[in-house]
C-alpha cells in the first residue's frame, strides 16, 4: 500500500485516496472547435509510461482535495506531491 | 501408548502438564510446550501424510515454518482448519488432527499407485496429459485432480471465529528474535526508538535456543530470556510471539499475522483468533535467520530423513529423539552438532561427511566423544517404504563423480545437512537486488530498495560474534538517526566453537543401474529427473522451469528446495548460479488464513450500513428492507400474508388512486454555493441553467466526457447563489468527486463551493392525486395550490415548529411533493404525514412500488442509465442544449452516437398480457434461430402495471424510435423463456405528463 503525502494533510495511506489518472491531460476549452483527433486524444488516449508519471489522486477520505503525485510506475517511488494549482 | 522416544529429562516443555490429543483418530499424549510434530515424534509416529503428486509416504522434514511435508487438517472447537503445519501447531488438550492427501487412509493410500506410474507423471504432466480432448477437462480430469490434489479440505461452513486488523506505525520493525533480532532491538530500544519485535514461533531466541554458546557469562538461551524480559518492560517496545511478518510491500509497509488463539483449545471470549497487523515502519531489520539445506540422494523423501537442525531442535527443545539409530549425513560442521547432541543423550550416531579431511573445534569435540565418523562418505539411497530402516552408503571419489564400496547399514533416521540458506524472502519482496555469495553458495541481500537492513545468518553471517557485533551496531545506528538520541550499549563477549568450511557437494550421483527418485522440492514432488527433463525440453529461464515443474511453488515457496534447484539447473547448463538467478519470492512467506486477510469486514460489516432517521418507524411497520448502495431502504411494507408482488401492487395502486409516502432520504444531496454556482451547473448539466429563477427546481442530466449519461436529478435554486442538487442514491459520491474535479482542476476560476448534505436532510415524497390535500394539512398557512406552488416550484415552510423545504417534483408521475427537514426531525415529519394523511387513505410505499410507478411512466433510472447509454438512448435528447457547451457534449457527435438506427428506450408488453418478462432478457426478431441469435436490445426493467393490470417492461432497443408497434420475442436463456412481445411507447401511463402538473 502506497504512503502518499497529501500536500494539505501530510502522509496518509493509499486507502484514503482514489486514483484519478494522468495529471498532464488538459481538457479542451469550452465553446472552442475541437477536432475529432484532439477530442479522442483527450477522452481516450493515455500514455502508459514505465517510470515517472504525473498523476491525479483525490484525498476522498481526508480533505477531498485533488492532488498531483509524481510516481514511478515501476518502483512505486513517489518523488513529489503537489496541490492542484501547482505545476511541477 | 507410552512415549518411547521422549528423553527422561531436558527440553523446554512443561513435563508437569500432560496433554492428550488424537491423530487420525488415535489417542496420544504429549506435554505443554510441544508442537504436534514433536509430540507425534515422541510417540514414534513418523508417517504423517502422502506426497502431492506420487502419494509417497511423508514424515517430518523440519521443525518449523520450513516444513514441506507435515501438513495436517485440524479440527478445533468444531471448526475445520486445513493446511496446518504440524511443526508449527502447538499442542493443546483435545487437539484433533488428521492426515491430508491420502484416501482412504495414510497407511493404505490408493493414490500411491501414482508412485508406480511415476513415468506417466513427469514434469509438466498436467499440461501434457489433460490437454485433450478439451471436453474431458470439466467432467473427467478436473474432478480427479481436485480429489487427488491439495493440502486438506476447506470447510464449507461459515467461520464463526473473529479476525481483526490493526494498523501500526513504528520506527523499527524487527522480524525474528534470534541473536541478530534481539541485539538490534535491544540497541534500538536504548535509543528510545519505537520498536516492534516479531517472532514467528512461540518461543523467543531463535538459534540461541539450540546452540551451545556463551554470551557474557550466560548460556545463549539465558541471555535471550534476559533481553526479552528487558524489552518487554520497556514502554517503547512491542514484543510479539506467534507473529509472522509474511509480506513486505510498498513504502515500507509490512503485514504480520499474529496467531492469538491457534494454540488454545478454543478462542477466548472477546478475543480474536488471529490478528493481521499492517505495519508502516521507518526502518526494517530483517533478522529472519537461515534454513538448513537438504542433501539430495535416492529416496531422500522417505519418512525418517530430516534436516539435522530439526533433529537437534527436537532433542534440545522437546527432549525428543527422532531415532535411536541415527545416521548423520553432512557436508559441513552443523551435522556434527546434531551428532554430539545425540551422543550426549546416550545415542550412538554415525556421521557421514562428504568432505575428505575436515578439522575444527566442533569436529574435534565429536571425535573426543568417540563418535563414528566416516569421511568422504555419502548416502546413496534411503531404504524402507513408510519409514527409513537402513541406508545404502558409499565412498565418494575426491572429484565427487564416482561412488564405490556401496554397503547397506541399519539406521532409523537420516539427519541431513547441506549447509545453510539465508532466509531472504522479505528482502527480496521489498525489491532488494540480491546477490550470490560464493562462499556460502547462496543468495544474500545486496542493494536495499526500501528502508531495509538484513542482519545475522539471513545476511550470510554464521558466527555469533560477528552477528552480535553488527546487530548491536545497526540497531544503534538506525535508531539514532530517527530519535537523535544515543545510549550505546557494549557488545557482550561470546564463546562459540569455530567451524570449518562446508563442502560444495550436495547431490549424490545415482549408482549404476538404479533410478532412485532424488527429490529437490519435497512439497511439490519435484525430483532431479524432472528438472533434467524440463531442460531437455528446452526450458531455460528459471521462472519457466519453476512453472513447468512446480519447483519452489505453492505454500512452501521453495524454503528448502530453491537453492538446490538452482544449483542443478546451473550444473546442467554449465553456468554459475548467479547467471541463472533465483525466482521471485512472493508473499505470503507462509500461508495466511483467508479469515485473517478478510478481517472483520464480512457480511454486514463489509460495508457501512446507512439507515434513514425513519428506519425504526419502517421496522415497526413491517417493512422488508433492501440494500440500496450502502443504505437500507424499505422495499415494501408487508400487510398480513402479502408477498412482495401483492404488497408492491397495493402500494403503487394506492399512489395512483389516493396518496402514498416514500422515504427518499437516501437520495444524494449536494449543497452548492457561490456567485458562479449557476455557471457550474450550466457546464455540468446538458440543459440551460443560467435563467433558473429563485424558488424553482429543474431536472438535469449530466454526462461523462465520453458522452455517456453519468447521473440525473433535480437541482433547486434556494436563493441567489445557493442551489440544492439531488443525485441518485448510487451515484452520490461519484457526482461530488466529479464536481470537485472540475472546480479544483479544470475551472479553478469558478467561485463555487460544493459539499455533500445527503445525511443532513431527511426526505419524504408524498405522491398521488390527494397529495396536495395532505400537504395543505401539513402546512395550513401556505398557499400550496397549483398556482401557489406550481410544478417544479419550491418553497420553505414551517411544519409544526420544524423548518421544512418543499419541492414540487415527481418521480412517480403523479402530482407529488418532496418535503425535506433536518435529519433529526425526520421521524417527526414522517409521523405527521402518516397521521394527517390518514383521512386521505395515505399508505407508505417502498422501492418496489416506486419502481413500478416510474417504469410505467417511462421515467429512466439506474437500469437504463447503466453506463452504456447516451441521452438519446434514454429519450433525454430534448434536454440537450444546442446553444451552450457542457461536459461530454463534443462526444455526442461521434458517428456511433448519431447513427440513424441508434438504440432507444421503448416500452414492452407481452402479447398474452400475462407473462412477466425477466429483466435482462434479449429482444430478438425470431425466437427459433440458432444461438447466438442476433440481439436487438435488452429488457432493462420490468413491473406489473397497476394502471393497466398487465406486465410492462422498459427496454433499450436498436432503432427503438421506429420499432413502436413491432412484434418481437423476449428470450431469457437463464429462465428458459421465450415470450412474444409488442413494442410500445415507453410512456405507458399519462404520456402527456398531465398528472404532475394537475
Ligand atoms: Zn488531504
Amino acid at each position: 500500500m502506497l504512503h502518499i503525502k497529501c500536500p494539505h494533510c501530510g502522509l496518509r495511506s493509499q486507502n484514503e485516496f482514489s486514483y484519478g489518472g494522468d495529471a498532464t491531460v488538459k481538457r479542451p476549452e469550452l465553446n472552442k472547435e475541437v477536432s475529432d483527433q484532439d477530442w479522442d486524444n483527450f477522452v481516450y488516449l493515455r500514455k502508459s509510461p514505465r517510470g515517472k508519471h504525473l498523476e491525479l489522486w483525490q484525498h476522498i477520505s481526508g480533505c477531498r482535495q485533488w492532488i498531483k503525485v509524481e510516481r514511478d510506475t515501476l518502483t512505486h517511488e513517489i518523488f513529489t506531491t503537489l496541490k492542484a494549482n501547482e505545476e511541477i | 501408548m507410552s512415549e518411547n522416544f521422549r528423553l527422561d529429562r531436558g527440553g523446554l516443555i512443561n513435563r508437569n502438564k500432560k496433554i492428550s490429543f488424537t491423530f487420525n483418530g488415535k489417542q496420544y499424549f504429549g506435554y505443554e510446550g510441544d508442537t504436534l510434530a514433536s509430540a507425534l515424534l515422541a510417540n514414534g509416529v513418523h508417517l504423517i501424510g502422502r506426497s502431492f503428486k506420487y502419494h509417497r509416504p511423508r514424515g517430518f522434514f523440519g521443525a518449523g515454518v520450513d516444513e514441506p511435508y507435515a501438513i495436517v487438517q485440524m479440527n478445533r472447537n468444531n471448526e475445520v482448519d486445513p493446511n496446518v503445519r504440524a511443526t508449527e501447531q502447538e499442542l493443546f488438550e483435545g487437539l484433533e488432527a488428521k492426515s491430508v492427501n491420502c484416501w482412504p487412509n495414510v497407511n493404505f493410500d490408493i493414490g500411491a499407485i501414482n508412485n508406480f506410474l511415476g513415468k506417466f507423471f513427469p514434469a509438466g504432466f498436467y499440461y501434457k496429459t489433460f490437454m485433450w480432448p478439451k471436453s474431458f477437462w470439466y467432467k473427467v480430469y478436473e474432478p480427479i485432480i481436485r480429489k487427488a490434489a491439495g493440502f486438506g479440505t476447506a470447510s464449507i461452513k461459515h467461520d464463526k471465529e473473529r479476525y481483526e486488523h490493526k494498523y501500526e506505525y513504528c520506527d523499527l520493525l524487527i522480524t525474528g528474535s534470534g541473536p541478530s533480532g534481539l541485539a538490534s532491538a535491544y540497541a534500538a530500544a536504548q535509543n528510545g526508538a519505537k520498536v516492534i519485535l516479531a517472532e514467528d514461533k512461540s518461543r523467543f531466541g531463535g538459534s540461541l535456543l539450540t546452540s551451545e554458546v556463551t554470551i557474557g557469562n550466560q548460556s545463549g538461551q539465558e541471555w535471550a530470556e534476559k533481553i526479552i524480559s528487558e524489552l518487554k518492560s520497556m514502554p517503547n517496545v512491542v514484543v510479539k510471539n506467534r507473529s509472522q511478518v509474511f509480506g513486505y510491500y510498498d513504502h515500507n509497509m509490512l503485514v504480520m499475522s499474529e496467531r492469538i488463539s491457534d494454540h488454545l483449545p478454543k478462542t477466548e471470549k472477546y478475543s480474536p483468533k488471529q490478528r493481521l497487523w499492517y505495519i508502516r515502519a521507518k526502518e526494517v531489520i530483517i533478522s529472519s535467520g537461515s534454513i538448513e539445506r537438504p542433501l539430495v540422494f535416492g529416496n531422500n523423501d522417505t519418512p525418517g530423513v530430516m534436516l539435522s537442525s530439526a533433529a537437534k531442535e527436537y532433542l534440545k527443545i522437546y527432549g525428543v529423539l527422532v531415532g535411536k539409530k541415527p545416521l548423520v549425513f553432512t557436508n559441513n560442521d552443523s551435522g556434527y552438532e546434531t551428532a554430539i547432541e545425540f551422543k550426549k543423550n546416550g545415542i550412538d550416531p554415525i556421521v557421514l561427511d562428504t568432505r575428505k579431511n575436515s578439522n575444527s573445534e566442533i569436529i574435534k569435540e565429536a571425535k573426543d566423544l568417540n563418535i563414528n565418523i566416516k569421511s568422504s562418505y555419502v548416502v546413496v539411497a534411503a531404504k524402507g517404504y513408510k519409514k527409513v530402516n537402513s541406508a545404502d552408503i558409499a565412498k565418494i571419489s575426491d572429484d565427487k563423480k564416482n561412488i564405490s564400496n556401496i554397503e547397506n547399514i541399519k539406521c532409523d533416521c537420516i539427519c541431513v545437512s547441506g549447509f545453510w540458506t539465508p532466509t531472504i524472502h522479505l528482502a527480496s519482496q521489498s525489491g532488494n537486488k540480491t546477490k550470490f555469495n560464493k562462499e556460502i553458495d547462496a543468495f544474500i541481500p545486496s542493494q536495499s530498495k526500501q528502508k531495509e537492513t538484513t542482519l545475522g545468518s539471513a545476511n550470510g553471517i554464521f558466527t555469533l560474534e560477528e552477528t552480535l557485533k553488527t546487530s548491536f551496531e545497526k540497531g544503534n545506528e538506525l535508531s539514532k538517526q530517527i530519535t537523535n538520541k544515543e545510549n550505546k550499549v557494549s557488545v557482550p563477549s561470546v564463546v562459540e566453537k569455530k567451524s570449518s568450511n562446508h563442502d560444495k557437494f550436495w547431490c549424490v550421483p545415482l549408482p549404476e543401474g538404479k533410478n532412485y527418485k532424488r527429490f529437490l522440492d519435497f512439497q511439490n514432488d519435484v525430483a532431479v529427473s524432472d528438472i533434467q527433463l524440463a531442460l531437455r525440453e528446452g526450458y531455460r529461464s528459471i521462472e519457466h522451469v519453476k512453472r513447468y515443474t512446480t519447483l519452489g511453488m505453492a505454500t512452501d515457496q521453495g524454503k528448502t528446495s530453491n537453492l538446490n534447484g538452482l544449483q542443478l539447473v546451473s550444473d546442467i547448463e554449465n553456468k554459475v548460479v548467479p547467471q541463472v538467478g533465483h525466482t521471485t519470492f512472493r508473499p505470503p512467506y507462509s500461508p495466511v488464513s483467508i479469515g485473517a486477510i478478510v478481517g472483520r469486514e464480512i457480511g454486514k460489516h463489509s460495508k457501512p450500513t446507512r439507515k434513514s432517521p425513519m428506519h425504526y418507524w419502517h421496522e415497526k411497520n413491517n417493512a422488508v428492507f433492501v440494500d440500496a448502495g450502502v443504505w437500507l431502504r424499505p422495499r415494501y411494507y408487508k400487510q398480513g400474508n402479502e408477498n412482495l408482488f401483492e404488497a408492491s401492487k397495493r402500494e403503487a395502486k394506492n399512489v395512483r388512486q389516493n396518496v402514498g409516502v416514500c422515504d427518499v432520504t437516501t437520495l444524494g444531496k449536494i449543497d452548492i454555493k457561490g456567485p458562479d454556482a449557476a455557471e457550474l451547473l450550466n457546464r455540468v448539466y446538458t440543459n440551460a441553467w443560467l435563467k433558473l429563477p429563485v424558488g424553482k427546481a429543474r431536472y438535469g442530466v449530466m454526462l461523462r466526457e465520453d458522452g455517456i449519461v453519468m447521473d440525473d436529478g433535480t437541482t433547486t435554486r434556494i436563493s441567489e447563489n445557493h442551489y440544492h442538487m439531488t443525485t441518485t442514491t448510487a451515484q452520490a459520491a461519484n457526482v461530488l468527486s466529479h464536481l470537485e474535479y472540475y472546480l479544483q482542476l479544470v475551472w479553478p476560476e469558478l467561485n463555487v463551493n460544493v459539499v455533500s448534505s445527503t445525511e443532513q436532510w431527511a426526505g419524504a415524497a408524498i405522491a398521488g392525486p390527494k397529495s396536495r390535500d395532505v400537504l395543505q394539512k401539513l402546512f395550513p398557512d401556505l398557499n400550496v395550490s397549483n398556482e401557489g406552488l406550481p410544478f417544479m416550484g419550491y418553497m420553505e415552510g414551517n411544519l409544526f415548529g420544524v423548518n421544512a423545504r418543499i419541492f414540487r417534483i415527481s418521480f412517480s408521475g403523479e402530482l407529488a411533493y418532496e418535503v425535506n427537514v433536518e435529519s433529526g426531525n425526520g421521524n417527526f415529519m414522517w409521523e405527521k404525514i402518516i397521521e394527517l394523511g390518514k383521512e386521505f387513505a395515505i399508505q407508505p410505499y417502498g422501492t418496489e412500488a416506486l419502481s413500478t410507478l416510474r417504469i410505467e411512466m417511462g421515467h429512466v433510472a439506474g437500469s437504463e442509465l447503466d453506463g452504456r447509454t447516451i441521452p438519446y438512448d434514454n429519450g433525454l435528447d430534448g434536454l440537450i442544449s444546442k446553444k451552450k457547451d457542457f461536459i461530454g457534449k463534443r462526444s455526442l457527435y461521434k458517428k456511433a452516437f448519431i447513427a440513424k438506427d441508434r438504440q432507444r428506450v421503448v416500452g414492452v408488453v407481452p402479447i398474452d398480457k400475462k407473462t412477466s418478462i425477466p429483466e435482462g432478457s434479449y429482444l430478438v426478431r425470431d425466437a427459433n434461430l440458432k444461438l447466438p441469435n442476433p440481439k436487438l436490445g435488452h429488457i432493462s426493467a420490468s413491473c406489473w402495471s397497476v394502471e393497466y393490470n398487465n406486465p410492462f417492461s422498459l427496454a433499450i432497443l436498436k432503432d427503438g424510435k421506429n420499432m413502436i408497434g413491432k412484434k418481437l420475442f423476449a428470450l431469457s436463456p437463464l429462465k428458459n423463456k421465450s415470450i412474444p412481445v409488442e413494442i410500445v411507447s415507453s410512456h405507458y401511463v399519462d404520456p402527456k405528463g398531465e398528472r404532475v402538473r394537475s
